[in-house]
C-alpha cells in the first residue's frame, strides 16, 4: 500500500535524530570535577571571576540546598545523585557576537539546530547557550540603540552588576525548593533580557540550551526585565542528545513585568528521554501588566514544571498555557501557580496533557485569590487524553479562593480518543496510526495554535513522531 | 473510462449477537445511482459501515469488492484507497482538528502519487465552500465542531467531490437540508456521477429523487432487501409505505 505518511514519520524521525539527537564533539575549555562541594562553587565562581556578593549569594545557596530533602511528593527522583553530576563545563573561553567567530564544531552544532538560520529570518536577537555557558549572543542593531540589552548571563553579570544585583534571586529565592536552591549554587549561562521603558519589539527574541553529554548538569539563570510600557516575546528552546543515563536540567527564570509592560515566554521542549527538568520559572506582574506563558514540552524522564505569575498591581492579568506529552516511561508534572494578589486582577491557565505507553501526566496547580483582591477573575482548565490502559493522569489542583468578589472557574476533563472519531478519519483514507496523531494535534491545537509557526510545524511532526510509537495497531 | 463495479453480495452482517443484515445482495457500477430505501432500524447504515469497515459490524458471510478488491481483507483506511467514500448518516466531530488540515492529509492519503499543491487545493475548497453556500470561515473551524446538522450534509458532500472516490454511500445526506441545500447538494451528486462515481443514495424521501433519478431503487426491510425497481418504485413507496411489505409478503418480493 501507499507509504506517503511513513514516509511522514520516517522525515521526522531523522528530523529528531539528525536535528536534535547529535553530540557535539568539544573539549571543555574548563570543567569542574563532578559532585558538589564549597569547593566546586567557590572554584565556579572564581573561574568566572564573579563579585564577593555573588559568591556569598551561590554558597548560602548551597547551604539551603544541602538542607533541604529530596521531593517526594511527585515523581520518582531516587536515581539522581547529585553526587554523580558535573556541575560546571565550559565548552569554549571565548563568546561571540557573530556566528563566524563560533568554533567549527559548535557552530556546526547550532546549525544543525537551526539557530543562525531562525536567527535570520524571524529574531530580533539570539543567545545560544551549549552546556554550561554562552558561546553566542547577539541583538539587532536597532534594539541595540533603543537601550534593550540581551545576552548571556555571565556577561551581564560583568557588565551591568548593579542592575543584576538588584533584581537577582528576589523572584525566586534559593529557598523556594531544592532545585532553585541547586541552580542558585552553581548557576551558570542563561540569559538577561532588558527591555526600557517604552521599547517594544515587535520581533521575538530567543535562547537556546543545548546540553550534551551525560551525568551533565544544565542550570542557567534567567533573568527578564520589562521596565514600564515595554514588551517583548521571549522564546526558548531546549534540546539535549539520548544517553542511557540521566542528565538533569534545573534552570531559574525571573521576569519583573513593570507597569503597562507585557512580557510573552513561550518555552519550546524537545528533551530526550534521559532528560531529569526541574526549572522554577517566575514572575512579578505590576500594575496593568501582562505575563503570558506558553510552554510545549516533548520528552524527558522527568519534568517538574509550574510557571508562576504573581499579580501584584492592580489590573495585572497573566495567561499559562501548557501542552505536555508523556508517551513512554515519562513522568510529566506540570502546573502553573497564579496569585492574586491586586484589585481586578485576572488569570487564565489552560493545561493540556498527553499520556500514552505507559506515561505519567499530572497537573498540578495553585491558585489563590488575596483577601482584598477585589473583583479579580480567574479561570483554570485541565482536559488530559489518555491513550491507552497502562497510562495514567493525575489532577491535583489547589485553588483559595480568599476574596468573595472575585470569580473563578475551574474545569477538568479526562478522556480517551474515541473509536468513531478514528474509524471516520480512516474512512477517508488516513492511516490509523494517523488518524490518532490528528486528533492529539486537533486536542492540543488551543494551546500549540499560540505556538509561533516557525516552530509549531516542527512540534507538529514531533508529536507525531511520538503517536508512531503506536503503529498501526487494530 | 473504465467501468468500476461495487458488489455486495448475500451479504450477513451481526452488530453482537444481533443479525442485522440477512443476505443482501446489491451490485453498483460507475455512474449509476442506487436509491436505498426502507423503514427506521432496518439496516441501511449498518450497510454502509459494514462497507467502510468499522470493527463493530461484523461479517458472517457473503461478499464485499471492488471490482476484484476483496474489501473484506482490507482495513477501513484501505477500503478508502481502494476507492470508497461514506458520507455518513451523523458525522462525528474532531474538536481542534481543522478542517483543512484533515482535508489535506486525506486528500494526499488517497492520491499520494499526485503532489498536492496546497495554494490550490485551498481555493478549490473555498471554491466548493461557496457552492454549497458555507463561508471560507469553515475552512479553519474544528472537524464538523459546532456545525448544525445542514451544514454537516454540506460538508460531507463537499468532501465528496474534493476526494474523488470510485464510489459513493450516502447516507441520508438529504435529512436535515433545508430546500436550497438540497438542490445544491443534489446537482454535486449529479457531478459526481458524471465524474464516473457509482452511488447509493440512503433516503427516506421521494424529494431528493426528483433532483436525482436514481436508476435503481431497492427497499429494504429488516435486513433483507425486500423489493428492486427502477426509479418509479421510489413513488410507488411514498404512496403505498412500508406496511405493504409486512407480513409474508417479504420473502415472495426477494428476486
Ligand atoms: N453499533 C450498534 N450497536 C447496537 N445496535 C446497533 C448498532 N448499529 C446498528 N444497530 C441496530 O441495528 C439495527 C439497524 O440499524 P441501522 O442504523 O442500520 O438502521 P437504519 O436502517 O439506518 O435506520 P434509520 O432509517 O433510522 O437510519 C437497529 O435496530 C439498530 O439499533
Ligand atoms: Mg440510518
Amino acid at each position: 500500500m501507499q507509504k506517503w505518511n511513513e514516509i511522514e514519520v520516517e522525515e521526522a524521525k531523522k528530523l529528531n535524530e539528525i536535528k536534535y539527537d547529535f553530540v557535539t564533539n568539544v573539549k571543555p575549555a574548563y570543567q569542574v570535577q563532578k559532585g558538589l562541594s564549597r569547593s566546586v562553587v567557590e572554584e565556579m565562581s572564581k573561574e568566572k571571576k564573579e563579585p564577593d556578593w555573588m559568591r556569598n549569594i551561590r554558597l548560602k545557596a548551597l547551604e539551603i540546598f544541602l538542607s533541604k530533602p529530596v521531593p517526594t511528593w511527585g515523581p520518582d527522583l531516587s536515581e539522581l545523585n547529585f553526587d554523580d553530576l558535573t556541575y560546571y563545563i565550559k565548552p569554549e573561553d571565548r563568546k561571540a557576537n557573530n556566528w563566524d567567530e563560533v568554533p567549527k564544531e559548535i557552530k556546526d552544532t547550532f546549525d544543525k539546530l537551526g539557530v543562525p538560520e531562525m536567527e535570520k529570518k524571524y529574531l530580533a536577537g539570539s543567545v545560544a547557550q551549549l552546556q554550561s555557558e554562552g558561546v553566542y549572543s547577539r541583538l539587532r542593531k536597532q534594539w541595540e540603540d533603543k537601550g534593550v540589552v540581551f545576552m548571556d548571563m555571565d556577561s551581564a553579570l560583568q557588565r551591568y552588576p548593579d542592575i543584576v544585583k538588584e533584581h537577582f534571586g528576589r523572584v525566586v529565592p534559593p529557598s523556594d525548593n531544592k532545585f532553585a536552591a541547586l541552580n542558585t549554587a552553581v548557576w551558570s549561562g542563561g540569559s538577561f533580557l532588558y527591555i526600557p521603558s517604552g521599547v517594544q519589539l515587535d520581533l521575538p527574541v530567543q535562547a537556546y540550551f543545548r546540553m550534551n553529554g551525560a551525568l551533565e548538569g544544565q542550570f542557567e539563570r534567567t533573568l527578564i526585565i520589562a521596565e514600564p510600557g515595554a514588551s517583548v516575546h521571549y522564546i526558548e528552546g531546549c534540546t539535549a542528545p539520548t544517553y542511557s543515563q540521566y542528565s538533569l536540567h534545573a534552570a531559574i527564570v525571573e521576569v519583573y513585568v513593570k507597569k503597562a509592560a507585557k512580557v510573552r515566554y513561550t518555552s519550546v521542549q524537545n528533551w530526550s528521554d534521559n532528560i531529569i527538568n526541574g526549572p522554577t520559572k517566575r514572575s512579578w506582574i505590576e500594575e496593568r501588566g501582562r505575563m503570558e506563558w506558553v510552554q510545549g514540552s516533548l520528552g524527558s524522564k522527568i519534568t517538574m514544571t509550574y510557571p508562576s505569575s504573581i499579580l501584584r498591581g492592580e489590573y495585572a492579568s497573566t495567561s499559562n498555557l501548557n501542552v505536555a506529552l508523556a508517551v513512554g516511561p515519562v513522568w510529566k508534572d506540570n502546573g502553573a501557580k497564579v496569585i492574586h494578589a491586586a484589585p481586578n486582577t485576572s488569570s487564565k491557565v489552560v493545561a493540556k496533557s498527553i499520556s500514552g505507553k505507559g506515561g505519567m501526566s499530572v497537573y498540578r496547580g495553585q491558585l489563590r485569590i488575596n483577601p482584598g483582591a477585589y473583583n479579580s477573575k480567574a479561570s483554570v482548565q485541565c482536559d488530559a487524553l489518555i491513550l491507552d490502559d497502562i497510562s495514567k493522569s493525575n489532577t491535583y489542583p489547589h485553588n483559595e479562593i480568599l476574596e468573595e468578589s472575585a470569580s473563578f472557574s475551574h474545569e477538568a476533563s479526562v478522556g480517551k480518543i474515541s473509536e468513531d472519531q478514528v474509524d471516520y478519519l480512516m474512512s477517508r483514507g488516513i492511516r490509523e496510526e494517523d488518524a490518532r496523531s490528528l486528533i492529539v494535534l486537533g486536542f492540543l491545537d488551543d494551546v500549540l495554535k499560540e505556538i509561533p509557526l516557525e516552530y509549531s510545524i516542527e512540534f507538529n511532526k514531533l508529536v507525531k513522531l511520538e503517536m508512531s510509537k503506536y503503529g498501526a495497531v487494530g | 473510462m473504465v467501468a468500476n463495479v461495487l458488489s455486495i453480495k448475500d451479504l450477513h452482517v451481526s452488530v453482537g449477537d444481533k443479525e442485522i443484515l440477512k443476505g443482501v445482495t446489491i451490485t453498483v457500477k460507475s455512474g449509476e445511482i442506487h436509491a436505498l430505501m426502507g423503514p427506521n432500524g432496518t439496516g441501511k447504515s449498518t450497510l454502509a459501515h459494514t462497507v467502510v469497515g468499522s470493527l463493530r459490524y461484523k461479517v458472517k458471510s457473503g461478499e464485499l469488492l471492488i471490482n476484484d478488491i476483496n474489501l473484506k481483507d482490507l482495513q477501513v483506511y484501505e477500503r478508502a484507497r481502494a476507492g470508497l467514500f461514506v458520507a455518513f448518516q451523523e458525522p462525528v466531530s474532531v474538536q481542534g482538528l481543522r478542517f483543512i488540515n484533515y482535508l489535506r492529509t486525506a486528500y494526499s492519503s488517497l492520491h499520494p502519487d499526485e503532489k498536492l499543491e496546497y495554494k490550490k487545493f485551498i481555493e478549490e475548497v473555498k471554491e466548493l465552500l461557496n457552492y454549497f453556500g458555507l463561508d471560507n470561515s469553515f475552512i479553519d473551524r474544528g472537524l464538523n465542531e459546532g456545525l448544525s446538522g445542514g451544514e454537516k450534509k454540506r460538508m460531507e458532500a463537499l468532501q465528496m467531490l474534493i476526494l474523488k472516490p470510485k464510489f459513493i454511500i450516502l447516507d441520508e445526506i438529504d435529512s436535515g437540508l433545508d430546500i436550497d441545500a438540497l438542490r445544491v447538494v443534489s446537482k454535486a451528486i449529479a457531478k459526481a456521477k458524471e465524474n464516473g462515481a457509482g452511488i447509493i443514495i440512503i433516503t427516506h424521501y421521494q424529494r431528493i429523487l426528483d433532483y436525482i433519478k436514481p436508476d435503481f431503487v431497492h427497499v429494504l426491510i429488516n435486513g433483507r432487501i425486500a423489493e428492486s425497481g427502477n426509479g418509479e418504485l421510489a413513488k410507488l413507496i411514498e404512496e403505498r409505505g412500508y406496511e405493504y411489505y409486512r407480513g409474508g409478503e417479504v420473502d415472495a418480493k426477494v428476486e
